[in-house]
């Protein structure tokens, strides 16, 4: 027993592979993506049964609105990106503004789509409304999954915003700096999965019909 | 396993002897050291055990006569799903894993903890919040959820029981299984001691990886599709709810997605745990370590591919009832390449007799038993005559019980003396073996029977004819709850009274017998370099080979 062979693993509370730490993320993420994806497997069923009333219902949602969602989560990826390269270079206000900015974006998605949710409940379009109810099946159908998918992709953005506040109390306090920053990285990545389940969910309902 | 030089003897104290930052209990609930959650696993674990294991004696108890014996049948729905989502979320999923991977695995691949120590914590406190969960549904007004552990709809949203508390307790126990799967993963992965390659890890650890990888691809499914019925019952979206336009057979397939890969989540570790044990008393290297390795994963891949064949009953085209039933077959395979490399060790080998030995031996005969009902359950044609009777929860039963739950008998007699420090006495171990493997094949055994002559599972009531084979059954439930109860006496006054243990009791040649019973906090003084596989008994070997 050499002790090279104990600097290869060290003490097992103490111990630093960032490697390891993001392998750790990134298996969470597959399991948020399975998550989703239990999601897409029933929207793709009941697109497949209910074709024509999908289309119709579709035409409901404004387009524009998702667009300008889309623009904004995007670029809150972008800022949240970003923000790690500032790390990296030991601008500590600069990544702090970014991850910021990041925040600020993903609650203006937020706000854009509660406004969306409530124009839709001003013209009965929820589950249970009466004018719901008197539908086609598919249409009753396509309204229950965009209320479920989009309201567990929003509970998302919340959750990734009280964790990139966190990392953002991180960069202040100093646990986060230019030499370790793979929470913010992790950080980051849980970011880009909401980003990028979002990118499904963009066209699957406000751009096919 | 052979090291590079021998673990010096270590001076340091035992890990429940080392001053933790908090005292009393607070230094157990709010430990990091992942073998004091281990025992944390365990003692909650069999608490619940015991609470599901009474449910199915007195289940077995109202089957002693048609009609009612002593509960209405309302109560006995409500037994039947408790009995099974405790036994299921949170007995025999966690139940290897969470206790002997947390407490063996770091130190099997010569680490000092998992690669995620807090986040281990927060499985077992997760773990625990669930089991909550599921206890307390049985108490609030409305009633214990009566749907089976499957909660099909639509049933599952217009029962006026309490689903919500025991969907919520799945929900959270998935959470905590998925937690622990990553951990596990990373920790194998970048967690192991110089020289120990791939090849050279106990193949318990080669199963708990193949566990961790279907607990973290599978579990989230379930939990989505569990989340769907909850929000099905609050806000009537119709997505499950045929009369909305949803169609109640796609939730049964979600939930088979996850629930078939979950029965291997089940038997995986303890076909690891056989694995672990039969070289030791056999005192033979193992036969086929490679091929025993890959048939973990290989179960682990095709076992996610056949969940349909639980409904071919339900409707489905002829094509996708051939290719489930064929990918269900094909599981047999790498299943009987584990039995033959079990038996080829045993072959030749100078076999010591001991309490985990006979657990052992037990779990392969009903293990095989158990695999060759499935094959019959798979084959379309029988399947549609004993769809959701007896013989599938004989079947069930053989496979979980007779297998995992021995492997799990077998693994707490194998490293008892490691985790406590303590021998336990072996009469009363043997004693409690030949009445749980007597008594567990008396009750079912005769489920086969039933089932094949036409007694439908969960019913409350039953045909006079079935009666006498119903009896058998429920004295075979008597039996094996003796044997339980013998077991568990003996092994608990074992912590007061048993004899001190020696670090390697059995001559195992893995690292946990390389460092002191109980370990030290840290497991090892100094990182131990590996040489050499886990199962190196070529001494034995040769010297067998002397002798004739």
């Amino acid at each position: 027993m050499s002790s090279h062979a104990a600097e290869a693993a060290p003490h097992g509370h103490t111990h630093r592979d960032d490697v390891g730490s993001k392998m750790g993320m990134w298996l969470f993420l597959f399991t948020e993506l399975i998550l989703f994806g239990g999601m897409f497997i029933v929207y793709a069923v009941y697109r497949y049964m209910h074709q024509a009333e999908f289309h119709l219902a579709a035409t409901e949602l404004d387009r524009l609105v998702g667009t300008v969602n889309t623009i904004v989560l995007l670029t809150s990826s972008l800022t949240v990106a970003m923000s790690i390269t500032a790390i990296q270079e030991g601008k500590k206000s600069l990544a702090m503004f970014l991850v910021g900015m990041t925040l600020v974006l993903a609650l203006a998605f937020l706000v854009n789509k509660y406004f969306e949710w409530d124009h839709k409940f001003t013209v009965g379009l929820y589950p249970g409304s009466p004018e719901l109810v008197n539908k086609p099946q598919g249409v009753v159908l396509y309204f229950g999954l965009y209320y479920v998918m989009t309201g567990l992709h929003a509970l998302h953005v919340i959750i990734g915003m009280v964790v990139l506040a966190v990392m953002m109390g991180f960069i202040r306090t100093g646990t986060i700096h230019k030499g370790s920053y793979v929470r913010l990285e992790a950080g980051a990545l849980y970011w880009h999965l909401v980003d990028i389940i979002w990118i499904f969910l963009f066209p699957l309902f406000y751009l096919l019909h | 396993m052979a090291i590079a030089s021998a673990v010096p003897v270590s001076v340091e104290p035992d890990f429940y002897h080392t001053k933790t930052k908090y005292k009393g209990i607070l230094g157990w609930i709010f430990t990091t050291d992942h073998k004091r959650i281990g025992i944390l696993y365990l003692v909650t674990m069999l608490v619940f055990f015991f609470t599901a294991a009474t449910l199915g004696v007195l289940m077995r108890l109202e089957m002693l006569t048609p009609g009612r014996t002593f509960v209405d049948a309302q109560t006995y729905n409500t037994f039947f799903t408790l009995h099974g989502i405790m036994m299921i979320f949170l007995f025999i999923i966690p139940g290897l894993p969470a206790v002997f991977g947390n407490f063996l695995m770091p130190i099997m691949i010569g680490a000092k903890d998992v690669f995620f120590p807090r986040l281990n914590l927060l499985s077992w406190w997760l773990f625990l919040f669930g089991g909550i969960f599921a206890l307390v549904s049985v108490f609030l007004p409305g009633g214990a959820a009566d749907t089976g552990w499957t909660f099909y709809v639509p049933y599952s949203v217009r029962t006026s029981t309490n689903v919500i508390p025991a969907l919520s307790a799945a929900f959270i126990l998935g959470f905590s299984s998925i937690l622990t799967g990553l951990n596990f993963i990373t920790t194998i992965h970048r967690m192991r001691a110089p020289g120990m390659t791939w090849f050279r890890m106990p193949l318990f650890v080669w199963s708990l990886y193949s566990t961790a990888w279907i607990q973290v691809l599978a579990t989230p499914i379930i939990g989505i599709t569990l989340l769907l019925i909850a929000i099905e019952r609050w806000f009537g979206v119709g997505i499950f709810d045929p009369t909305l336009g949803g169609d109640p057979v796609l939730y049964q397939h979600l939930f088979w997605i996850y629930s078939h890969p979950a029965v291997y989540i089940m038997i995986l570790p303890g076909l690891g745990v056989v694995s672990e044990i039969l070289p030791v008393f056999a005192r033979r290297t193992i036969f086929g370590y490679k091929f025993i390795a890959f048939s973990s994963l290989a179960i682990a891949f095709v076992g996610s591919l056949v969940w349909a064949h639980h409904m071919f009953t339900v409707g489905m085209s002829n094509t996708g009832m051939f290719v489930f039933s064929f990918l269900t077959f094909l599981v047999s395979i790498p299943s009987a390449i584990k039995v033959f490399n079990w038996i080829a060790t045993l072959y030749k080998g100078s076999i010591e007799i001991s309490a985990p030995l006979l657990f052992i031996l037990s779990f392969i005969i009903q293990f095989c038993i158990g695999g060759f009902t499935g094959l019959i359950l798979g084959t379309l044609a029988i399947n549609i005559h004993v769809q959701d009777t007896y013989f599938v929860v004989g079947h069930f039963h053989y496979v979980m019980f007779g297998g995992t739950g021995f492997g799990l008998f077998a693994a707490l007699h194998y490293w008892y003396p490691k985790m406590f420090g303590k021998m336990y006495k072996q009469a009363p171990a043997y004693i409690s073996w030949f009445l749980a493997t007597v008594g567990f094949n008396l009750l079912y055994f005769p489920m086969f029977v039933l089932g094949y002559e036409g007694m439908p599972r969960r019913y409350y009531d039953y045909l006079p004819e079935f009666q006498t084979v119903h009896q058998i059954a429920t004295v075979g439930s008597w039996i094996l709850y003796a044997g339980i109860v013998v077991m568990f006496v003996n092994l608990v006054v074992s912590l007061w009274r048993g004899e001190k243990a020696t670090a390697n009791p059995w001559g195992g040649e893995t690292l946990e017998w390389k460092v002191p019973s109980p370990p030290p906090l840290e497991n090892f003084d100094e990182i131990p370099v590996v040489t050499t596989g886990p199962y190196d008994y070529s001494k034995y070997e040769k010297a067998a080979q002397e002798v004739k």
